[in-house]
């Protein structure tokens, strides 16, 4: 094990990706000589070369769609999208393009392409740069879209990613680059549609991703303060989602919050207590609580944007409702 | 002249046009006895652009298409029945029918494939230059992409896009403008201030050729100069190809656009006819009846056989298929 920033753990996984298999390349603005925005493409350039690890023109619409096409014609690229915010302009190319080729041309065709962005509020960063449009991506058939709270599984999903033979969406946390936890060392992969149990509790399961998961175990110390028991489910996998963690932890706790940093209607949260519905009803003895972003554009000033992100205290007072 | 096709080479690109202009003719055929579903997009009149620019690929070359895309994919080298069956919905069809007459793809002969968002093909193509050229730098192979596109999709954002970064990285990707002067009912003198198109390629640093998209000859002759262009991994070229669509945009078009005078000129220069013309010196008569008859009657076999076939069954994919991966 190794102590290992979330950013340094995403490195570590493209770097090892691209020293086992000639055929992965990164693409992306900034991503080359700077090293990414964020730092995770540091070094590598210099490691791969130019051909491997390439800066573009900021045409985010034209990458995506090459990064579909490249994929279906034998390498395997890794695109960055400096911002979620920017999905939007990617997102013909993810639901009208890679969305449908495997099933409508019948099986004639994979797609090996990894989508790396980072998303989500808390930064100051205002309202075309702080999104988390989870639910955006995880609607498309087709696609797998992962969220990693941790560096350990940062590292391992992005592996497991890369090496998968069907398009990844991999949403990172602009306040989780920093953040540091113990990595397993060697060739580290953690299976794609896999939730982690992130605290163990018999009062309330709380379920969430990416940052959520950290503002959720706060809020769990909160509740253990009061005497509720909360478990923490850290999907790391937004789609598929593993159905079976979620409803083995409702049949113990029997009480369930769903949090998601993106908008509340239409949002993440609202397809997780769907799952619930359907797949544990007869374990609730008390309707789910939803904690997500409110229905309106971030905004910059941080009293007003921290007055409309999910956090510890709102995860905490959702449990308190729930169990009430 | 450079790059000229063999006369062999001009009677089986003959046979395609043929077979594609009577494929049309069927399909709205079926489409009025109701065989098919959705609309049906013909492309009358502009046989010679995607038969004579496919003409010198060879399989592992790659082909993005369009929503008008029957010439493409017989140039590409897909048969008839299974475009056919694939257009009637049938379980034998190229995509199990699947995709229907949009969409169709064949990935062993290198059509991946049609694209119904107009300018998807662009990137698309720009898409699988990278992979070739990267492949191509490993194996020493010359593989091409090419991207057939028409007058409409040359107004998209990822068109720029694409060529810009086509040129910048010198991939080995061929962009043909099918230039048929129609997106949907407009004409493109509503879309665009310049009537060459081709004038864009200077401002990507890639050459250019405009061409007579009705003129079979005129059109291998500089597609294959700008294959051989991106073979010896020199980068990209835009072909634009001018031709003009004789039907509607597609069969639920009611039409009422496009002038008689238009439409008369256009039939004079027949792509069809005038491939014929130009062969008279060097084949009979009775051999081009009999390139035109068999052409025909292909097609007619291979409607008749798909008639005949199956309907698909709803049939999930397997597992581990990326839809229903852990899907309860």
């Amino acid at each position: 094990m190794a102590m290992m920033r979330y950013a340094e753990a995403l490195r570590a996984a493209l770097r090892e990706e691209m020293q086992r298999d000639s055929n992965v390349w990164l693409f992306g603005e900034d991503i080359a000589v700077y090293g990414g925005v964020f730092k995770v493409t540091k070094d590598l350039l210099a490691e791969f070369g130019p051909e491997r690890v390439r800066d573009t023109p900021i045409s985010e619409q034209t990458l995506t769609a090459m990064a579909v096409t490249a994929a279906m014609a034998g390498t395997r690229p890794v695109l960055e999208i400096m911002y979620a915010d920017f999905l939007p302009l990617s997102i013909d190319a993810l639901m009208n393009q890679a969305s449908i080729y495997n099933y409508i041309w019948n099986g004639q065709v994979t797609m090996p392409f990894v989508l790396r962005t980072q998303g989500g509020g808390g930064a100051g960063a205002g309202a075309q740069h702080s999104k988390s449009l989870d639910a955006l991506v995880a609607h498309i058939p087709g696609l797998k879209v992962v969220a990693p709270a941790t560096a350990a599984d940062a590292k391992g999903l992005l592996k497991a990613a890369i090496r998968d033979d069907h398009p990844v969406i991999f949403l990172e946390h602009k306040l989780l680059y920093n953040s540091r936890d113990e990595v397993p060392d060697g060739d580290h992969l953690v299976e794609i549609g896999k939730a982690r149990i992130a605290r163990e509790g018999h009062g309330v399961s709380i379920i969430a991703s990416s940052r959520m998961v950290i503002e959720s175990l706060k809020a769990a110390e909160l509740l253990a303060d009061e005497g509720i028991s909360a478990e923490v489910i850290d999907l790391r996998s937004l789609r598929p989602l593993d159905r079976d963690t979620i409803r083995a932890s409702i049949a113990k706790t029997h009480h369930a919050v769903v949090v998601n940093e993106g908008w509340r209607f239409c949002g993440y949260g609202a397809e997780l207590s769907a799952t619930i519905m359907e797949t544990a009803f007869d374990e609730l003895d008390a309707p789910v609580e939803r904690v997500a972003t409110h229905d309106i554009p971030i905004p910059y000033s941080e009293p007003l944007e921290n007055a409309v992100l999910p956090d510890a205290a709102k995860i905490a007072a959702a449990a308190r409702r729930a169990v009430a | 002249m450079r790059n000229s096709p063999t006369i062999d080479e001009q009677i089986e690109m003959l046979r395609r046009m043929i077979a594609v202009r009577h494929l049309e003719e069927r399909l709205g055929e079926l489409h009025k006895a109701g065989k098919t579903r959705g609309p049906i997009h013909r492309c009358d009149g502009q046989e010679a652009v995607g038969i004579g620019a496919t003409a010198m690929l060879d399989a592992a070359d790659l082909l993005t298409s369009t929503h008008r895309g029957h010439a493409h994919y017989v140039g590409k080298g897909v048969g008839l029945h299974p475009i056919i069956a694939e257009i009637l919905g049938r379980s034998t069809g190229a995509c199990a029918g699947r995709a229907g007459h949009m969409l169709i793809a064949d990935a062993a002969n290198g059509l991946l494939g049609g694209n119904a968002i107009v300018g998807g093909g662009i990137p698309a193509a720009t898409g699988f230059a990278v992979s070739l050229q990267m492949r191509n730098r490993a194996d020493g192979g010359a593989r091409v992409a090419m991207c057939l596109f028409g007058d409409g999709a040359a107004q998209t954002g990822i068109c720029h896009e694409s060529m810009n970064i086509a040129a910048l990285w010198k991939l080995p990707v061929v962009f043909v403008l099918e230039h048929n002067q129609y997106g949907l009912t407009a004409h493109h003198s509503t879309q665009s201030s310049v009537p060459d198109l081709v004038v864009r390629a200077d401002g990507y640093g890639m050459p250019g050729e405009s061409v007579d998209g009705n003129d079979i000859t005129a059109v291998y002759r500089a597609v294959a100069t700008a294959v051989d262009r991106a073979r010896r991994g020199e980068g990209p070229s835009l072909v634009e190809a001018k031709t003009y669509r004789m039907v509607g945009f597609s069969t639920s078009d009611v039409g009422g656009y496009q002038s008689a005078d238009d439409l008369a000129a256009w039939r004079e220069r027949d792509p069809i006819v005038l491939a014929r013309r130009s062969l008279a010196a060097s084949v009979s008569p009775a051999q081009l009846d009999a390139v035109d008859a068999e052409a025909r009657a292909a097609v007619d076999a291979a409607v008749e056989q798909a008639l005949a076939d199956p309907l698909p069954g709803f049939v999930d994919h397997a597992p581990s298929a990326p839809y229903y991966a852990g899907a309860v």
